[in-house]
């Protein structure tokens, strides 16, 4: 018995483009490809099969008016109740912290514009990746420096006038660092006469009163040396075959700058430098991965589509919004929906001072009215057309 | 320091500027009005890179966990 030519099967699939997702297609075509060639699949069969697929496929579909929403909110709120508030585990690298499970969820979905803990996982670019020391040098580069940071001791000298930075040898060794170097530094940053004596490094400003003295020992200390500004550490570490860069502080636009870094897959858990860079799109996928790894690290399993729905609103605007009062749930018309869900007294004063009106187009209004909502069976109306006998009209 | 392309990121999908009579035909497919779509400001990153301007409307292309691949629409706003 002869049967379909997988170019015969290659062409159907194609053909239904458009009608079936992508993931269901592809998974069809393979395994079509592959039964083909064990056993000839007859023309009716293949017929049969699409229109099973096809069928299973609409039957599987949300139907229009499911409360999509309420099930997303109660998918990732029952799976946060079961999430403990331990400490962290880095995947192997002891040093590093960041903020897990539920505090960091709520940081995400809060929108929060900084995370208790940024973290940037820098890839670095082509043979640089394979190699351990220049890794290691990038490394050293990047972490902030600032003079405080080498220094042992500080004082002023009134007698002459100038602010002394005793320098720690060690730690200067640890970073590579030039008392010669420091000096030009602070002499070009703050337009000041810096000269190192032995292990002290002096700072004369250029006027001699004790104001300007002490403004410039202040600054001093702040001057940074090496480095991106907000990324305090740096660890380098072996995934797989190449070497990677973990960051505590986050620059994100500074970073994917440098020559050596790899701008394709360089990211951040910094959701807000994500949008800011990259795009609301990006932002929207960085809220997905970020929220799907907070709670695969509990071990809870959540369907990623209602995280999806979740992003989705709260980028739906082309800005990341919360999902609070302050973002989504707060923009909401309603003013009977924003008096239920926070600050009640506030959103119905201010709306009776207005002379607001609720359209209770919505479900928590109507719910509160007592009246049917618009959502499933209460999204379609029944109009009866008299007059007409049977059939059409 | 170097360039930086954002289309080449692994988290930024297809953004792509739909001719208006495409536009059009979406916003009928949908029923919708252009302000009911999904947003995206002028001065998003990609926006910018492909020289969107308001009023606009894009087809960003994803890959979808759910369905492969998934076709979205943006409107451009100022801002």
């Amino acid at each position: 018995m002869v049967g379909v030519s997988p170019e015969t099967i290659k062409g159907e699939i194609d053909g239904l483009r458009g009608t079936l997702p992508e993931s269901v297609l592809k998974e069809l075509e393979g395994s079509l490809l592959r039964v083909s060639k064990e056993k000839a699949i007859t023309r009716k069969q293949l017929d049969d099969v699409f229109g099973i697929v096809k069928q299973a496929y609409i039957n599987a579909v949300v139907e229009p008016g499911e409360a999509v929403g309420t099930i997303a909110a109660q998918s990732v709120g029952e799976p946060g109740t079961q999430m403990t508030l331990r400490t962290f585990h880095y995947a192997g690298v002891a040093e590093l912290n960041v903020t897990l499970g539920l505090p960091r969820l709520i940081e995400i979905i809060d929108a929060r514009r900084t995370p208790s803990t940024s973290l940037m996982t820098i890839y670095l670019a082509g043979k640089l990746a394979k190699d351990k020391n220049r890794a290691r040098v990038f490394a050293q580069e990047i972490e902030a420096t600032t003079v405080e940071d080498i220094a042992s001791q500080t004082e002023m000298d009134l007698i002459n006038m100038e602010f002394v930075v005793t320098l720690d040898r060690s730690r200067m060794q640890q970073k590579e660092l030039a008392p010669a170097r420091v000096a030009s530094v602070v002499r070009e940053v703050l337009k000041v006469e810096a000269s190192v004596d032995g292990n002290k490094l002096r700072v004369k400003p250029g006027t001699q009163t004790l104001s300007e003295l002490r403004r410039v020992a202040m600054r001093v200390k702040g001057v940074s040396l090496r480095g991106i500004k907000g990324i305090n550490r740096v660890v380098v570490k072996m995934e797989g075959d190449e070497y990677v860069v973990y960051t505590e502080g986050s620059n994100f636009a500074e970073t994917l700058a440098l020559p050596g870094v790899d701008q394709t897959r360089t990211v951040t858990n910094n959701i807000n430098e994500i949008e800011e860079v990259l795009g609301i799109e990006a932002a929207r996928n960085a809220i997905i991965n970020e929220a799907v790894k907070t709670l695969e690290e509990q071990g809870l399993d959540v369907d990623v589509r209602h995280i999806m729905l979740i992003s989705d609103m709260m980028t739906h605007d082309g800005k990341v919004k919360q999902a609070g009062r302050h973002g989504v749930s707060g923009e909401k018309a309603s003013v009977l929906a924003r008096a239920s869900f926070e600050v009640t007294t506030k959103h119905l004063l201010d709306a009776c001072i207005r002379g607001e009106v609720d359209k209770l187009d919505g479900i928590i209004e109507n719910v509160i009215a007592g009246q049917p909502i618009p959502l499933g069976t209460g999204s379609v109306e029944l109009v009866m057309r008299r007059g007409e006998k049977g059939g059409r009209g | 320091m170097v360039e930086l392309d954002v289309r080449r990121h692994v988290l930024v999908p297809k953004h792509e500027i739909l001719p208006a009579e495409q536009a059009k035909e979406v916003l009928e497919k949908y029923r919708v009005t252009p302000h009911q779509l999904p947003l995206i400001k002028a001065s998003d990153p990609v926006a910018k890179a492909i020289g969107a301007k308001p009023g606009q409307i894009l087809r960003i292309t994803r890959d979808s966990p759910t369905a492969g691949r998934a076709t979205a629409y943006r409107y451009v706003v100022e801002g």
